[in-house]
């Protein structure tokens, strides 16, 4: 039995978008030195998000952004009964001295940001790397990774699933629990 | 589809459509990485690779090796020339004794035709075909038919022509496979005595004019003429060969339109192509190289992608 509950909805998005933001503001000034990378797939619709929002805000400076792909870096080829499908690695830009945001909706086990902190080395060395994320689920590291921007934290068991639905693919946009038992 | 219907690289013949697309995609993304930075990417660090040459090569194994050690595979390499096959081992125990090193994929190029599927039917591990005999070289094939897709877009709809010793040539075969699978119309030319005798049974028919060829084709991929491989005189000699079939800039220039020229290497310059020709803007030979490493990194990965460690 499949038991769902809305964690956030569009107008809570909205906020929560435009509050980590103001955030991001607060931390990177006009953003001549920063670099927006979100992480494929899923990371990639809440950086073009944040992007929009930011550009209205900062109107002074064109923001750089890329996205990375971190199929190659995964460290569970050998391990899952999927394949792994690669993404776009959308990286037409330097990260040499810059500060980077890296950008995911969920953060779970902490490995696809392990990977992605790998992948966005083979383009230089960063000035520094910060995390935003939408959703952080707490308590369920794998390794040592926390999130400098978090939208929502929250408690969740192994067996439930965080789902992020964006207007562009699923026509609306919310995030939902799903219980599977 | 996102994974390989097939377990092994053995022939082109047993790869779907949707496999070589998989394929091409799949290179796309090692095409961009081996253009950045760091062109490695550390996938299959618990895997190792045994690169068997039971027959001369110096580009394929190169290509292949650089392939897997983009991929941070562990590479071992053997050639039949300083081994103990010269003291009469069978391949089979050549092949079990590698594997008992805990070798997962084998990457094989070997003199008889059927070697790389007599060895899939044995042994427990992955097996690329690196070319057999006259039978197949599959990445040669695909490695063309990207460098098309490359070029022009699609394969689909495109005319190509294969120049040269059609009978003793797996690249012929492989492309022939590969083309025809995408959609291209392929023709052979080349002198009568170099020209298998299947060819109907393959769908493809036969220019013996190279100008007549030229004008027909979009992409002419010209192959070397293998003497090795030759037990008696398929032609007078090479001279006549290059002055009849023997493709130079003059014969390019008189065609009134341009074609794209490609060639699996190593180049006998001056018999199938004149320096010119091959050192000129219609020449894709050397993307041909590149693309060789992003294919097979391909091949190997999705490969890999089958093994399960458990």
């Amino acid at each position: 039995m499949l038991e769902e509950r809305e964690l956030l909805n569009k107008q809570e998005i909205e906020i929560t978008i435009e509050r980590l933001c103001r955030q991001l503001i607060e931390n990177h000034n006009g953003f001549e030195n920063t670099v927006i990378i979100g992480v494929q797939p899923r990371g990639t619709f809440l950086s073009k998000r944040i992007l929009s929002k930011l550009q209205t805000l900062v109107s002074k400076t064109k923001i750089k952004s890329g996205n990375v792909d971190i199929s190659f870096y995964r460290d569970d080829l050998l391990r899952r009964d999927e394949p792994i499908v690669p993404q776009e690695m959308d990286m037409d830009l330097t990260i040499e001295g810059k500060n980077v945001i890296l950008i995911d909706d969920v953060l779970f086990t902490g490995r696809s940001i392990r990977s992605a902190i790998d992948a966005l080395m083979t383009f230089g060395r960063p000035n520094s790397v910060e995390l935003l994320t939408l959703i952080d689920r707490r308590y369920s590291r794998h390794l040592p990774i926390q999130p400098n921007y978090v939208g929502r934290t929250i408690d969740a068991l192994e067996s439930e699933k965080v789902i992020v639905e964006w207007d562009e693919v699923n026509g609306i946009d919310r995030i939902l629990m799903r219980k599977s038992e | 589809m996102s994974n390989l219907s097939v377990d092994h690289l053995l022939g082109i013949k047993y790869l779907t459509t949707s496999d070589i697309e998989l394929i091409f995609k799949t290179a796309d993304n090692f095409k961009k990485i081996i253009n950045q930075p760091i062109k490695k990417v550390p996938s299959l660090r618990d895997i190792t690779i045994a690169n068997l040459f039971f027959e001369n090569s110096t580009r394929t194994k190169l290509s292949f090796e650089l392939a897997e050690k983009r991929l941070s595979a562990d590479v071992i390499n053997f050639s039949s020339a300083s081994s103990s096959v010269t003291k009469g081992e069978t391949l089979l125990d050549t092949v079990n004794n590698i594997l008992a090193m805990k070798v997962d994929i084998v990457v094989m190029r070997h003199p008889n035709p059927g070697a790389s599927v007599f060895l899939s039917r044995n042994i427990d591990a992955k097996i690329v075909n690196a070319g057999d005999g006259t039978h197949e070289h599959p990445t040669q094939a695909l490695l063309d038919a990207y460098s098309i897709r490359e070029k022009y877009g699609e394969v689909k709809g495109k005319k190509i022509v294969i120049i040269g010793d059609i009978l003793h040539s797996r690249v012929a075969l492989s492309n022939i496979y590969c083309l025809q699978k995408l959609g291209a119309e392929v023709r052979v030319c080349g002198p009568s005595s170099l020209m298998p005798k299947h060819l109907d049974a393959l769908n493809v028919s036969h220019f013996s004019d190279l100008k007549e060829a030229l004008n027909w084709c979009d992409v002419a991929n010209v192959l070397r003429i293998q003497l090795e491989r030759q037990a008696v005189n398929y032609f007078p000699s090479l001279r006549e060969y290059a002055m009849v079939y023997g493709i130079n800039k003059n014969l390019l220039d008189s065609l009134g339109k341009e074609i794209t020229i490609m060639h699996p290497g190593p180049i006998n310059r001056g018999v199938e192509l004149s320096s010119d020709v091959a050192d000129s803007k219609h020449s894709i030979i050397l993307d041909q190289v590149e693309n060789g490493v992003a294919n097979r990194m391909a091949v190997i990965y999705l490969l890999a992608g089958k093994i399960k460690n458990n």
